[in-house]
């Protein structure tokens, strides 16, 4: 009991430390310096009619490589930590036949709109991450449609490799035609709002979108064959 | 009560939640719970930090014409994205040492890992 107190009291505190912060919060009237320079130039710049992905991809591309380098990483430790030994495979309930239909009319809707979203990257709200998390979100519905049925892990693994491998290239490539590391004027800019537009930006996040949906995959699915046990 | 003083509070108060469920949770998966709840929280933190007054966001189309008085921060929500990514690696990651540690101590109660303990 006193302890639940304490942790209370200790939660309050920071609590109250955010109030103190947060209370008296206006907004800011005008963009800060970087932001008004990501908004004026970087439209004429990038020619990416979502600011955001201008910022992903080309000023702060390097962190985007980064990123991806760490999902690999997850994935990869997640291999590594579940991989499943002689365990005897113990066959799964089947799952209804609604779920067994429904998935396969809703499927190639949902990869379909994965490749929509980060082929749109540079257009409208969403880009590669987003685009892998649904072509990932497809594959837990065949999961869950199928579960007895396994995937070969050898497809995910190659098409993430040549995903981060044409990244660096392209990156490399932008050092040496272009201005530097991951620029996108590789390719002329065009204008803003075409599909073909924005450089590099749509290539960037097509093979990020791949790279990002193998990389999920095989996290779910590792965590699918992960080693049952009865856990009360 | 602005918008945004609004959505501040909200993502205080999930970050507090979170930290609520860190402290007392028994269950180790809801403490991966309680660290995905923080992690919302501060995302939904800094995308408020990100606001402007009655601006939009920040995708250029044909109803913008001068985008520097137009349109919210983009940065900040960049920055979320990356933390998202980074935020969903760690959560995979944390399951899958449940995972083990259940298979080793058939246990889900953080009171049973003693190995560490002094």
């Amino acid at each position: 009991m006193i302890k639940k107190l304490i942790f209370l009291a200790l939660i309050a505190g920071v609590g109250y430390m955010f109030w103190t912060g947060l209370a008296e919060y206006k907004a800011a009237e005008s963009l800060n310096r970087i932001s008004s320079y990501y908004a004026q130039d970087g439209l004429k710049e990038v020619g990416a009619a979502n600011l955001v992905t201008a910022v992903v991809v080309t000023y702060r591309g390097l962190d985007t490589l980064g990123e991806v380098s760490i999902l690999f990483l997850t994935a990869s430790i997640l291999g590594f930590f579940l991989v499943s030994g002689k365990e005897p495979k113990i066959p799964l309930q089947d799952s209804s036949e609604i779920l067994k239909t429904a998935s396969k009319l809703l499927e190639p809707i949902i990869l379909l709109f994965g490749i929509y979203v980060f082929i749109n990257g540079h257009l409208t709200p969403g880009g590669g991450f987003q685009g892998g998390a649904i072509l990932a979100s497809a594959l837990i519905l065949a999961y869950l449609a199928n579960p007895n049925e396994g995937i070969n892990k050898s497809i995910f693994r190659i098409t993430e490799s040549i995903s981060g491998v044409v990244f660096v290239i392209i990156g490399i490539l932008g050092i040496v035609l272009a201005g530097g590391f991951l620029d996108n004027r590789l390719i002329p800019v065009g204008s803003i709002g075409d599909l073909i537009s924005a450089g590099i930006i749509p290539i960037i996040y097509i093979f990020v979108g791949m790279k990002v949906g193998a990389e999920l995959s095989s996290i779910v699915t590792n965590l699918k064959h992960s080693p049952k046990n009865n856990v009360e | 009560m602005t918008l945004e003083n609004i959505t501040l509070i909200i993502g205080s108060l999930l970050i507090l939640l979170g930290l609520w469920g860190l402290i007392t949770q028994k269950n180790l998966i809801k403490i991966v719970i309680s660290f995905t709840l923080v992690d919302a929280g501060i995302h939904i933190l800094m995308i408020s930090l990100g606001y402007l007054k009655n601006r939009t966001a920040p995708i250029v189309d044909s109803t913008i014409d001068n985008a520097v008085e137009q349109i919210v921060d983009p940065i900040p929500q960049a920055m979320v994205l990356t933390a998202i990514v980074i935020g969903l690696g760690i959560t995979a990651l944390m399951l899958s040492f449940v995972i083990r540690l259940a298979k080793d101590k058939n246990s889900l109660n953080v009171s049973n890992f003693k190995d560490l303990k002094w």
